[in-house]
């Protein structure tokens, strides 16, 4: 739980298994077949940043690695390349975690976009050493799109930790 | 006094040690993998986790799918069959023909002492989705290691090569399709029986590579395999010319071709039996048997020497 910008309200602590939840929600958007693929956002990668940011003492590069492999294997890329690139997010999100939290939310996707562009430069990079095509510019419009959904995306995942309001005169907070 | 007083707070390894463990971890992944393909193994177990999370995801699109397919009018079925109706008899005298130009072509093979034509069979694969990695042109098929699926079989569909499994998983198999940047077909033309190979281009598209400028190639010539590799049955359509760059000052001509199976359609597939292994000629054959021998031998006198 860390102060930010946006609102004043205390968060209630967050709920370990909602974490391992939305991680898991995540892959398996990535996991839905779509007409377009190149366009779509990377949802995991953008979920593990969030966590990385709000709870860097509970979702850090292990988890990353972990789920970077999953993704290698049904996406039948190369074994690793996704786990680099995520690890290297996670980083990068928890290093700046006590940065980003002060800024309001709009601001907070542009500290983000930079690491979502840095997942998808890592696998491209990746992919062109080992000798793959490149898929075009479209590529990295998923990055554009993925930082939009930030504020919308911490809205859904920190909704669980709202806490109800009860106006009580006495409190004093 | 050098001795630092303990930290109040348990925090683990630093995160500058971490991210040097898990980035030398996933580079020797990649290198593993990419270099010398020895991870399979580990990507077959980790896909029996993985194939049932896709599965789940691919659950909405399907239910979709089925849900509309159910409300399919009777009118659009009804002309479906008429159209169907028609092309079968459209088609009758063709086949007719076929079946007899097939005994004649075979009897008239066995008169040349022509080694016969090698039969090709198969098994029906439904495309189960296309692979989501974007440097790659693959798609992924439901017959696997349980069918009895290997690396290196052709698939086809109705009207040409599609490409070659190169993964097999236990239930499912990843075919790399001909458009790929990896993927190579030899192939013949068919009008003037020339040898080439053809590459994919990665956009949908393949080339014929290192033919002279003045070769003679024409737009809409046909492209069939050639079967010279011993793994794709001889004589199947693969692509045909659509665009030829003869430019004279460079030796080669640029010959562009679109496949003529719909490969990147989905629809159903059949993967080809791998084609049996042509004997060698004798004397290889005689070299090949030598050679273990010579080496036992080689290592036998290793061992005497080392006693």
């Amino acid at each position: 739980m860390q102060t930010s910008y946006s609102s004043s309200r205390i968060l209630l602590p967050v709920r370990p298994w909602f974490i391992a939840v939305s991680l898991l929600v995540a892959l398996l958007v990535n996991l839905v077949p779509m007409a377009s693929q190149l366009a779509v956002p990377d949802s995991l990668a953008l979920v593990i940043i969030f966590w990385s940011v709000r709870e860097p003492r509970r979702v850090g590069m292990g988890l990353a690695f972990i789920l970077g492999l999953a993704m290698d294997v049904a996406d039948a890329s190369l074994l690793g390349q996704h786990a680099l690139a995520y690890v290297l997010a996670a980083y990068g999100a928890s290093s700046l975690s006590r940065r980003i939290l002060w800024f309001p939310l709009f601001q907070q996707a542009l500290h983000v976009f930079p690491l979502l562009i840095l997942v998808q430069l890592v696998q491209l990079c990746v992919r062109l050493l080992a000798g793959g095509e490149f898929p075009g510019l479209g590529y990295f419009v998923g990055p554009c799109l993925g930082a939009a959904l930030w504020p919308v995306l911490t809205f859904f995942l920190l909704l669980p930790q709202h806490r109800p309001v009860d106006r009580d005169a006495n409190r004093p907070l | 006094m050098d001795h630092q007083p303990p930290p109040f707070f348990k925090r683990g390894p630093a995160p500058m040690a971490l991210l040097s463990f898990y980035v030398t971890l996933s580079l020797a992944l990649l290198i593993a993998d990419a270099r010398f393909q020895t991870l399979e193994i580990l990507r077959q177990a980790l896909s029996l986790f993985a194939q049932p999370a896709q599965e789940l995801a691919h659950l909405p699109g399907q239910l979709i799918d089925k849900a509309s397919g159910y409300f399919v009018t009777i009118t659009s079925l009804q002309e479906e069959n008429a159209q169907l109706k028609r092309a079968r008899i459209e088609n009758v005298a063709t086949l007719l023909r076929t079946q007899q130009l097939e005994v004649e072509n075979e009897r008239l093979r066995r008169l040349l002492a022509v080694r016969e034509r090698q039969q090709a069979s198969g098994q029906l694969a439904q495309i189960l989705y296309s692979a989501r990695d974007p440097f790659t042109r693959r798609i992924v098929v439901d017959k696997g290691l349980q069918n009895r699926v290997v690396i290196g079989q052709p698939v086809i569909d109705d009207a040409g090569i599609v490409g070659q499994v190169t993964r097999v998983f236990p239930f499912v198999a990843e075919v790399t399709l001909i458009t790929d940047k990896e993927q190579a077909v030899p192939v013949q033309i068919l009008r003037t029986g020339l040898r080439s190979v053809v590459f994919g281009l990665g956009n949908g598209q393949l080339e014929l590579r290192f033919l002279p400028a003045n070769v003679d190639v024409q737009n809409g010539d046909v492209l069939v395999t050639s079967g010279l590799d011993g793994v794709f049955v001889p004589g199947f359509p693969v692509a045909r010319v659509v665009h030829i760059e003869r430019d004279t000052s460079y030796s080669f001509a640029r010959i562009f071709c679109t496949p003529m199976a719909g490969v990147e359609n989905f629809s159903e597939v059949m993967i080809l039996d791998p084609r049996p292994a042509s004997a060698l000629p004798e004397e290889l054959a005689r070299d090949r048997d030598a050679k273990p021998a010579a080496k036992a031998g080689v290592a036998k006198k290793k061992r005497a020497r080392k006693e």
